[in-house]
């Protein structure tokens, strides 16, 4: 199969950089995937699990905190809010995030940002996911 | 004469402790600048590619005739933000100074701005005043992250996005290198003013956009903000402690100077002070003798 180059960069540093069959991306209208010699195309993506690697066999996961991806002489960029591979989820970490969002999703304090702490539990179930599928 | 000189001794005593200070500060700043010189270095890149992605995009609508997403529009109004970034200590020469100075002029100039602070500095300075000013973010710590510029882009774009104002300007400092910086306003928002300087490198493909161009400019503009923002804070702290460490150097020369002068003084009174004693013995002799 033949391959492109995949890269995803977030604003302090490039987190993967690798030669792909396959990228499965998290649109806002649902998943799509990618292959070598894709028309230019530029799409917004949504919080969800990106995959990629050989199109048949072991792929890696990266959670994605949402962003933006351009596809442009068979060179795919990813620009990203937040990315992290899935082997440096710090687990621990993501579960005490998902609790605090779930407390103030609880508490219904009037001072508390109701649609921020979603999104940081939506945030924080999807590394538990994308670590624990690992 | 021996008061004088135990007090020359007990000043050069206190310039020396004072200099090793102002060392050691100069030393630990230019520790960070280091780091931060490299973040700002990372960071530019991934501004420009934004830019050049908004700008391609952009194009796209022009070249389908369809209307901007309300958020890209230009607007009408004259109100205009301005995030004001200065650190939050001092001890950096003329470097809050600066660009209170300059976010002073800018006031005067627009009178219908909205201020968001970062920084003690600027933060206590226009408190003093009785300015107000609709955010404010103190204790950054010296490593600006991206999570630092996202929560501020936020905040400046929801304001932004209810029309709180119509325009958006940081005011920050561009580090050139450890000497010097550069007082600097960029305007971000709206977005179409800005981008007519970045280069096109050819024709432009035409795009697919996925799920609607529109949408893609909505996932696109506040990443850019929150980038800009980044930039900007990275710029900042870079400039701060280059200004920082040549404050300390300065400090530090001058103090070795004055213990030059001061030791100077300080043999010269107790020389004085021995021939005097000498010239009283002498005299002593001498009556004793006749």
């Amino acid at each position: 199969m033949a391959t492109f180059q995949f890269e995803v960069v977030t604003q302090e540093r490039t987190v993967v950089l690798a030669d792909v069959e396959h990228v499965l991306l998290p649109g806002e209208d649902g998943k799509f995937g990618v292959l070598a010699g894709h028309l230019p195309i530029m799409a917004a993506l949504t919080i969800g699990v990106l995959e990629f690697g050989p199109l048949q066999g072991k792929r890696r996961k990266i959670a994605l905190g949402g962003g933006f991806m351009e596809m442009n002489n068979n060179r795919l960029t990813v620009m990203a809010n937040t990315a992290e591979l899935a082997e440096n989820i710090d687990v621990l970490r993501a579960r005490q995030a998902k609790e605090r969002a779930e407390q103030r999703i609880a508490g219904q304090k009037a001072d508390v940002d109701f649609s921020r702490a979603k999104l940081a539990l939506r945030k924080a179930l999807l590394r538990l996911e994308v670590a624990n599928n690992e | 004469m021996a008061e004088s000189s135990r007090e020359i001794k007990r000043r050069i005593a206190s310039i020396t402790s004072t200099q090793q200070i102002t060392k050691a500060m100069e030393m630990v700043a230019a520790a960070k600048l280091r780091k931060a010189q490299e973040t700002v270095v990372n960071t530019r890149p991934y501004y420009e590619r934004i830019a050049t992605s908004l700008n391609t995009v952009l194009d796209g609508v022009k070249q389908g005739g369809e209307e901007l997403p309300e958020i890209a529009q230009a607007r009408e109004g004259e109100g205009h933000c301005l995030l004001v970034l200065t650190s939050d200590r001092g001890l950096a020469g003329g470097y809050n100074a600066a660009i209170i100075r300059e976010a002073e002029a800018f006031l005067r100039k627009y009178p219908k701005t909205d201020m968001v602070i970062v920084g003690r500095k600027a933060r206590d300075h226009f408190r003093r005043r009785g300015q107000t000013f609709l955010a404010e973010f103190v204790n950054m710590g010296d490593n600006p992250s991206a999570r630092q510029g996202q929560d501020i882009g936020q905040v400046i774009m929801d304001f932004y996005a209810h029309g709180l104002f119509d325009k958006v300007t940081i005011l920050y400092t561009k580090f050139i290198n450890t000497v010097t910086y550069e007082v600097t306003l960029r305007e971000v928002l709206p977005i179409t003013d800005q981008l007519k300087d970045i280069k096109k490198d050819g024709p432009i493909p035409i795009y697919i956009f996925e799920p609607s161009i529109n949408a893609v400019l909505e996932a696109l503009i506040p990443l850019y903000l929150h980038t800009a923002v980044y930039q900007a804070l990275t710029e900042a702290k870079a400039s701060e402690l280059g200004a920082r460490m040549n404050a300390m150097r300065n400090a530090t020369d001058n103090a070795g100077e004055l213990i030059q002068e001061l030791n100077l003084t300080y043999n010269r009174a107790r020389q004085a002070q021995i021939t005097k004693e000498i010239a009283e013995i002498v005299g002593g002799a001498d009556a004793l003798q006749s």
